[in-house]
């Protein structure tokens, strides 16, 4: 690769200057932030406990614990945690079902296109926000305390995050609902719920049945490990395993969470395709 | 204004209400069928998760009793009546609030790497070979398909109690999400970069150092900060298993009933949450445009 000649190589620097001579803040931005990055991974490290000869010695159980784990194992339990696992998605279906019918009142009153009036959203959204910033385990502690362990804690746990979940959601999709088919109900004379009925649901119905579909499926996984607080399902047989050190029960266990989920994926991908075809899934 | 609309014969008339009604009643009956199904699958699951309405009813009332007790002092007063005594414990909480940040900023980045790190062999047009891309993407997808908190439960007996396990947790679970979101960048690149450095004779590290990276560097750094935002909320309740972050206060204050204290933490914990939102959000917006906040 040949250089250009000496003044030609001046005069293109004269001649664009900002190419040749970046700023200083420009050239060192991406160094310091790197540097900053790095500084404070650092800092956790050491505030976190982080220790070379701690994680040998981890490392070194954890490949105990991986040894034991082979071959996975359920002893004389299956039956216990077919139990379980049927508990594990029953949670998850009645959860998220229970969590979308009273979101969808409720998001109408989050739509601008419905309330246009911003006093009356704002309180709406932080109050949905506000739940949704509080995790599913936090919910089911709570649950317990209502009413009492089991699964049916987890059941209401599930509902309340996803009501604040599909709330924001549902809204969202009524927003960017056509206006048109709307304007055209009341045109004809309809009334404000007629709109919604006749404008805005059959709109709005079928990304909602996949919105719903698909967190069914999320909710497979988050209803595995809300038994480990005491709300039920496999999460709790999984938690009380780990705890009693069977490890060949404890690969069992994560091996058909595995297994469920992906099936749960599978079944549910099939029928959100029926419902809104294939290019609507996003 | 009156139109007269012109009305077809009424023998074309009849066939084409006829196919409507068929077409409506096929749809009709489909839609029942669904929600027959639709509705013996919620009675199965409402009997294995033991729904009791009964149960739920009378105990209703605890649920709204509840936030009641948590919004009291011990005096009888409502919380916000004396701040000083609802957040008497400000300087360690927000201490462990700290601890949870920083754990799932050593997570995040941990994971970031090692993810990185992998994507390119995962990613179909960077893959060296068929087997490693295919190993790469099964571990990958165990690594996000089992819970994080599972992790921690057998990092905590692994490594002892503390935060360790709970930023190797969040760790394990970022490279499984990171590195599947990564290698779906890769995936959508143009080749044309990578041609031109192959060409000059590059190593296959060095195609994806001065080709792929510098296409890629913006993708990633956004998703990372949007799985940042997510491993705060992860490693807020990393404590319930021992695994370090403000948890297992939390846990601690619901099962010993310590009601002000519990909207305390969770009012701490939803600030955080919020702010830690709005913040990323921003530096996203900052580094990558309007649309990249999406």
């Amino acid at each position: 690769m040949s250089l250009l000649p000496p003044p030609e190589r001046e005069r293109l620097r004269s001649q664009y200057p900002e190419v040749f001579a970046r700023p200083a803040s420009a050239r060192l931005a991406t160094p310091a932030m790197i540097s900053g990055a790095a500084a404070i991974f650092l800092f956790g490290l050491v505030d976190l406990d982080f220790s070379p000869a701690r994680l040998v010695a981890g490392f070194h159980q954890l490949g105990w614990i991986t040894m034991m784990m082979i071959p996975p194992d359920p002893g004389s339990s299956l039956p216990a945690y077919l139990v379980a696992l049927g508990e594990t998605l029953s949670i998850a279906l009645l959860g998220t079902t229970i969590g979308a019918l009273v979101a969808l009142p409720v998001s109408l009153l989050a739509a601008r296109n419905i309330v246009p009036s911003g006093i009356f959203r704002f309180p709406v959204r932080r109050f949905l926000d506000s739940i949704r910033g509080v995790d599913t385990l936090i919910w089911a502690l709570v649950w317990i305390n209502v009413v009492g362990l089991g699964p049916f804690a987890g059941v209401l746990a599930i509902a309340v995050s996803d009501f604040g979940a599909f709330g924001k959601l549902f809204s969202e999709a009524i927003e960017t609902a056509d206006r048109k088919q709307v304007e055209g109900i009341r045109a004809s004379g309809g009334s404000a719920l007629h709109e919604i009925r006749f404008g805005l649901m059959p709109q709005v119905l079928p990304v909602i049945a996949g919105q719903v579909l698909y967190f069914i499926e999320s909710n497979t996984r988050s209803a595995t490990i809300i038994g480990i607080v005491g709300a039920g399902g496999i999460g709790l047989q999984l938690a009380e395993q780990i705890r009693v050190l069977e490890w060949q029960k404890v690969s069992f266990l994560i091996l058909m969470i595995l297994v469920a989920v992906a099936a749960i994926d599978w079944i549910s991908s099939k029928l959100r395709f029926a419902i809104i075809g294939r290019r609507a899934v996003a | 204004m009156t139109v007269a609309v012109p009305l077809l014969p009424s023998q074309q008339l009849a066939a084409l209400n006829d196919a409507y009604r068929a077409a409506m009643m096929r749809k009709r009956i489909r839609f029942t069928v669904a929600s027959a199904i639709f509705a013996a699958a919620l009675t199965i699951a409402a009997i294995g998760a033991e729904v009791n309405l009964k149960t739920f009813f009378t105990y209703l009332g605890n649920f709204a009793s509840y936030f009641d007790r948590i919004l009291t002092l011990e005096d009888g007063t409502r919380v916000w009546t004396n701040v000083g005594e609802w957040f008497w414990g400000w300087r360690k909480w927000l201490a462990l609030l700290g601890e949870t940040i920083l754990i799932s900023y050593v997570g995040t980045l941990a994971g970031a790497i090692l993810a990185f790190a992998l994507n390119f062999l995962a990613a179909e047009n960077t893959s060296p070979a068929p087997w490693l891309r295919f190993t790469v993407k099964r571990l990958m997808e165990f690594c996000r398909t089992v819970p994080d908190i599972v992790f921690a439960l057998i990092f905590v007996i692994a490594f002892g109690l503390g935060p360790m396990a709970g930023v190797l947790a969040i760790m394990i679970h970022s490279v499984g999400a990171l590195g599947k979101l990564y290698s779906e960048i890769v995936e959508n690149i143009d080749m044309k970069p990578v041609e031109g450095v192959r060409s000059t004779g590059a190593s296959w590290v060095s195609c994806m150092r001065f080709a792929v990276v510098p296409q890629v560097a913006a993708g990633f750094a956004s998703y990372t900060l949007l799985r940042f935002e997510i491993n705060v909320r992860g490693a807020s309740v990393m404590g319930f298993v021992g695994a370090g972050g403000i948890g297992q206060e939390l846990v601690v204050a619901i099962r010993k009933f310590y009601y002000s204290d519990v909207s305390a933490i969770l009012l701490m914990i939803v600030v955080t949450v919020f702010v830690i939102d709005i913040g990323t959000g921003w530096v996203r917006g900052r580094l990558f445009g309007k649309d990249a906040r999406a």
